[in-house]
């Protein structure tokens, strides 16, 4: 089993998403590090793609802030290996399938594993298509984080059971990006997962306020937040550390209160 | 792995979100594929709407003066709304109606799409959105107004190089955000199955009767059987039934834009290599990195940076060639076919036309060939004057 267990131990987890490389390599490893600080307990790491297409504008940007400076692969993996050398966090790579098919499915897995990574979330992977990477993922620990989407219905539980690290509950229809109000019953959702697997479901997509946090930790395992911090980065550049440390503190504290 | 592939090539990598939507398609679609019903109201509108069949042009005065093989022109430009985008866009939206579905949205490059779909959807009393790369809503301006005249709604798309293909994404994008009551009438054979299997199979009526035609014309099967290709509609239609005459020569011309050595290009099967992009896993311009690359076409309509998956599957098992056409080819065909046959032709087709001119003296003058014209030249008239230096604007 990979580390990504050790996220949900101490109660309701939170996690938090930035784009490798935008602005910088060492920025990102600066915010990674700022947010583990403030309490994150798994770092979702984006690895930059031309055509995101499950993301909304923010995270598109981010996207095109991180290839403008030429940030490759290599520079993603060696993020990782910094962040390793200081912190035991659980990381996960959030990577559009054709980065991965490109540099060889098998050395990408190997190289995750070399570099101390646990998990990979590939948006436009749908359970039918995991057989692409499911064998390399599992040859070298990797564990592949399956997406179940408010349209999934009747799809829930054959994607919770072959789950593994965590279940990444899509909150709301649509691409990525911070919304005002979540409508879909995530707990129903969360409930048939929970028949069939013990695997914990995060959920994204959306979520930015400290309210919405802790209304979704009362039924979720965990939080996931990525436009609002990648929204930080933007506004702040260079200078967002202590902006995405008082805001990760915040976060991760409303998501404490979810467990009561 | 899923259904839907050829070879290796197909598939369905597509967001979660998306999935069930695409089964319930599939399922739709393979039910009214061997409805007889469906199929005849279809072939009604397309007869009665559409103008089919279209001709099939013996084009004497090109045949004579290249002085090879008799060159036929699949006449897909004598269609309403002036290309074979329309074949494609009846079936879609009459299976939405079908399915329950009130509202269509689309990605269009040139135009060509997003008018057949709109005027499906006006035809068919749909909400039609249209997703454009804003660079293309000023190179075809009169498209985009043509648009909005059939009552659709046009989005330029400012995102990443602000054409196809990030129409394409933007459209996806909108079909996530609202999937319930909205049918994607992608434009061509490309994208997660069951698309690229259907849009063929809608296009295929351009080689069914262009089969027919050239056997009552010619007695004999052609030799050879030319079309453009950018995703590969207009060539996966005229290629379809002619794939188990393993005598035909199946030729796509893709877009070598300022040529194949250069960066400005489009030419996938030239320079490309296999990816996995836009719900599916074929052939890709894209760098050392696997980042899609920004490719370039004077044709808008080839202007994209893959090629659907059963064009991947004919050139890796051999039974169809692609060929580069660049830019300059291409015009010198387009102003050839106007001079000779007194026909304006697509920029895009117009690559097709060019291969046929290189070909045609080669063969015999008992041999014969079809030349996809896949659409009408009008949308280009003033882009190629300007390319000619000429200070035209519509």
């Amino acid at each position: 089993m990979s580390k990504i267990g050790n996220a949900f131990k101490n109660g309701k987890a939170f996690i938090g998403f930035l784009t490798g490389g935008d602005p910088s390599i060492e920025k990102s490893y600066e915010y990674i590090m700022t947010m583990v600080k403030a309490g994150a307990d798994l770092v979702e790491i984006g690895i930059p793609f031309s055509d995101p297409i499950a993301e909304g504008v923010v995270i598109q940007e981010a996207n095109i802030r991180a290839l403008s400076v030429n940030t490759r692969l290599e520079d993603v993996f060696r993020l990782v290996e910094m962040v390793r050398k200081e912190s035991d966090v659980p990381l996960v790579f959030l990577t559009y399938v054709n980065p991965i098919y490109n540099y060889g499915k098998d050395a990408f897995f190997a190289k995750c594993q070399e570099i101390g990574l646990d998990g990979v979330i590939i948006p436009d992977m749908p359970f039918e298509e995991r057989q692409e990477c499911a064998q390399e993922a599992k040859a070298h620990g990797i564990d592949i984080i399956s997406m179940i989407a408010p349209t999934s219905k009747d799809r829930i539980k054959e994607i919770a059971q072959v789950g593994e690290g965590f279940l990444y509950i899509v909150s709301s229809l649509g691409v990525t990006g911070t919304r005002s109000k979540i409508t879909t019953n995530l707990k129903e959702i969360i409930d048939t997962v929970k028949e069939v697997t013990d695997v914990p479901c995060a959920v994204g997509f959306g979520i930015n306020t400290p309210e919405q946090a802790e209304k979704i930790a009362h039924d979720a395992d965990g939080v996931i937040v990525g436009s609002a911090i990648v929204k930080i980065i933007a506004k702040y550049g260079a200078k967002a550390a202590p902006h995405i440390e008082a805001y990760v503190k915040s976060m991760k504290e409303a998501t404490m209160r979810g467990n009561k | 792995m899923t259904t839907g592939r050829f070879g290796p090539f197909g598939g369905q990598y597509i967001p979660e979100t998306l999935m069930n939507e695409i089964h319930r398609l599939e399922k739709a679609y393979n039910h009214y594929k061997h409805d007889p019903a469906f199929q005849m109201e279809l072939q009604d509108l397309l007869d009665n709407y559409a103008n089919r069949p279209s001709l099939l042009y013996y084009a004497e005065k090109m045949t004579k003066d290249l002085g090879g093989a008799k060159i036929y022109l699949k006449r897909e430009d004598l269609n309403h709304t002036g290309a074979h985008k329309i074949n494609n866009a009846l079936g879609q939206c009459l299976l939405a109606k079908k399915m329950g579905k009130t509202r269509v949205i689309a990605e269009t490059g040139a135009g060509q799409h997003g008018v057949a779909t709109a005027t499906a959807a006006a035809f068919m009393g749909l909400e039609c959105e249209v997703f454009m790369g804003e660079e293309d809503t000023i190179r075809q301006a009169l498209n985009v107004y043509r648009m909005e005249l059939l009552g659709a709604k046009v989005h330029p798309v400012k995102s990443g190089t602000r054409v196809l293909k990030d129409a394409v994404n933007e459209a996806m994008r909108e079909w996530v955000s609202r999937v319930d009551d909205t049918h994607y009438v992608i434009g061509s054979t490309m994208g997660p199955h069951p698309f690229p299997m259907m849009v063929r199979d809608f296009q295929s009526v351009i080689s069914r009767e262009a089969r027919q035609q050239i056997l009552e014309k010619e007695g004999k099967l052609p030799n050879a059987v030319i079309a453009c290709v950018g995703g590969g509609s207009n060539a996966m239609g005229m290629f379809y039934n002619f794939i188990n005459d393993k005598d035909v020569k199946l030729i796509g011309c893709e877009a070598a834009g300022k040529g194949i050595d250069t960066k400005l290009h489009a030419a996938t099967i030239s320079k490309g290599t296999v990816g996995i992009f836009h719900g599916m896993k074929s052939i890709f311009c894209q760098n050392d990195q696997g980042q899609i690359d920004e490719v370039y076409s004077i044709s808008a309509g080839l202007d994209y940076p893959g090629i659907g998956p059963e064009h991947a599957y004919l050139y890796k098992s051999g039974r169809a060639q692609y060929v580069p056409v660049k830019d300059d080819e291409a015009v010198a065909a387009f102003e050839y076919l106007a001079k000779t046959e007194g026909i304006i032709c697509a920029i895009e087709s117009a690559h097709a036309v060019y291969e046929a001119m290189q070909l045609a003296p080669k063969m015999g003058k008992d041999e014969s060939m079809i030349v996809c014209l896949s659409g009408r030249g009008d949308k280009d008239v003033a882009a190629i004057a300007r390319y000619k230096g000429r200070d035209l604007h519509e």
